[in-house]
């Protein structure tokens, strides 16, 4: 009989949220436990069935319309009222202006963010695909988030945020330093059923805030911040599987 | 209200997690079209509380107004319809994607019933965990409840799940009882 203790570990060791001490402890007792076994094996199995069965259900797009067409609303009645005796010419002359030095300041910094991305995210591309050539995948080769982590410290000024994903598809394979757009970043190596997906994690650099997705020699990446760190992962998996990995990490 | 950059600040952290909303709404309400008009109005008091929101998950944040609307709203409208048994013939779970439909067939429907069959606390951390990925402090943070609480449900909930999928006939129990 499965105590009420050994049922909540399950539970965590299923959704992978057991510390790694517990994990294997719990491994232990599963050895040994036949009815724990059973339940682990009948929850994978509902787990798996709930995902088959594709329950999610997206926001439909007359709200999302509404609701951007609300917001654009209240901007314009904000605007609306102005007195009859406004001097319109001088209004007409600060509205020019005001185009110009916007439509100036967009075309001044558009092309410099965009080619930053792409550069950025050429430099991922080429560094995911030189982390494939053998022996260059990982310099820490372990599954075990305690151990990628720590392994961090002092080769590089910051501690990026490691997480085995295993439960949920992405089993972490290990981490390295790598070099991308002159800078030295932490690349952490998951698996992706029988893929390899990088996500290269630096601080975030005001000139380099960037975020977005795109597709380069045959590879996706996708790019976000969070917690002034930048994430890039970059695979040949789908781009709906690096967004799923940007969920898992986004969730930390 | 939010000026110019609150608002463009306010449409690209919270915005993007419109899906999240509308999915928990959906789940909690058992219905699209409530669930369209509740996810609106929990992200216009979003958009007032804006002001106290500064940094940190976003999707969390929305996510625990969303549900609080839900439950606000339910209070106020299905007050009755709660202690009638819920019967699934008068309201069809239509699904505005007929693809998946077909593909997943009659499993989808299957598990469709029983989640909604579920108790509501138990319904909202599995819709959390299962559907939207949360980690246990993100289901914590939402529903305020302690991880602790949120654990022994989820263990409870599922198997729950397990057992109403396992046995179709207790839920003509239920409707007989």
């Amino acid at each position: 009989m499965p105590s009420e203790h050994s049922q909540t570990e399950l539970h965590g060791y299923l959704d992978g949220e057991l510390d790694a001490i517990s994990a294997a402890n719990f491994e232990k007792h599963l050895e040994s436990c036949a009815d724990c076994k059973k339940t682990l094996a009948a929850e994978e199995a509902l787990r798996k069935s709930i995902q088959k069965a594709n329950l999610y259900e997206r926001a439909p797009e007359s709200l999302r319309m509404s609701l951007l067409g609300k917001s654009e609303a209240r901007s314009e009645v904000r605007q609306f009222p102005a007195p009859r005796a406004f001097p319109w010419r001088w209004l007409a002359v600060a509205a020019v202006f005001l185009f110009v030095a916007l439509v100036g300041w967009n075309l001044l910094r558009r092309p410099f963010s965009l080619t930053d991305g792409q550069l950025m995210a050429a430099s991922f591309v080429d560094a995911h695909l030189r982390s494939l050539q053998p022996g260059h995948l990982t310099d820490v080769e372990s599954t075990d988030q305690h151990t990628v982590k720590p392994w961090f410290d002092g080769r590089i000024d910051f501690a990026p945020p490691v997480h085995d994903y295993a439960s949920d598809g992405f089993p972490l394979l290990g981490g390295r330093l790598d070099v991308a757009g002159g800078r030295t970043v932490a690349a952490l190596v998951y698996a992706r059923r029988k893929h390899i997906v990088n996500v290269f994690v630096e601080k975030t650099q005001p000139q380099y805030s960037w975020t977005g997705s795109g597709e380069a020699q045959g590879y996706h990446w996708l790019a976000w911040q969070k917690d002034g760190f930048s994430f890039c992962a970059v695979s040949d998996v789908a781009p709906a599987d690096l967004a799923q990995l940007q969920q898992l990490f986004l969730a930390q | 209200m939010l000026e110019g950059e609150d608002r463009a600040r306010f449409e690209a952290t919270v915005l993007p997690h419109l899906d999240a909303a509308f999915n928990l709404a959906r789940w909690l309400l058992r219905n699209r079209t409530d669930a369209e008009d509740v996810t609106q109005d929990a992200v216009f008091r979003a958009f007032r509380a804006f002001g106290t929101y500064r940094s940190g998950n976003a999707r969390a944040w929305l996510l625990q107004i969303v549900r609080n609307t839900c439950f606000t709203w339910l209070r106020q409208n299905r007050m009755a319809a709660e202690f009638m048994e819920f019967d699934e013939t008068t309201m069809p779970q239509e699904s505005e994607n007929p693809e998946t439909l077909a593909m997943a067939g009659s499993d989808r429907e299957q598990l469709t019933r029983a989640l909604e069959l579920l108790p509501e606390s138990f319904r909202e951390i599995l819709v959390l965990r299962e559907l939207e990925g949360c980690s246990y402090k993100e289901i914590a943070e939402i529903t305020s409840r302690p991880i602790g609480t949120v654990m022994s449900g989820l263990a409870r909930a599922r198997l729950q799940l397990r057992n109403s999928l396992s046995q179709p006939v207790s839920k003509e129990a239920r409707r007989a009882v």
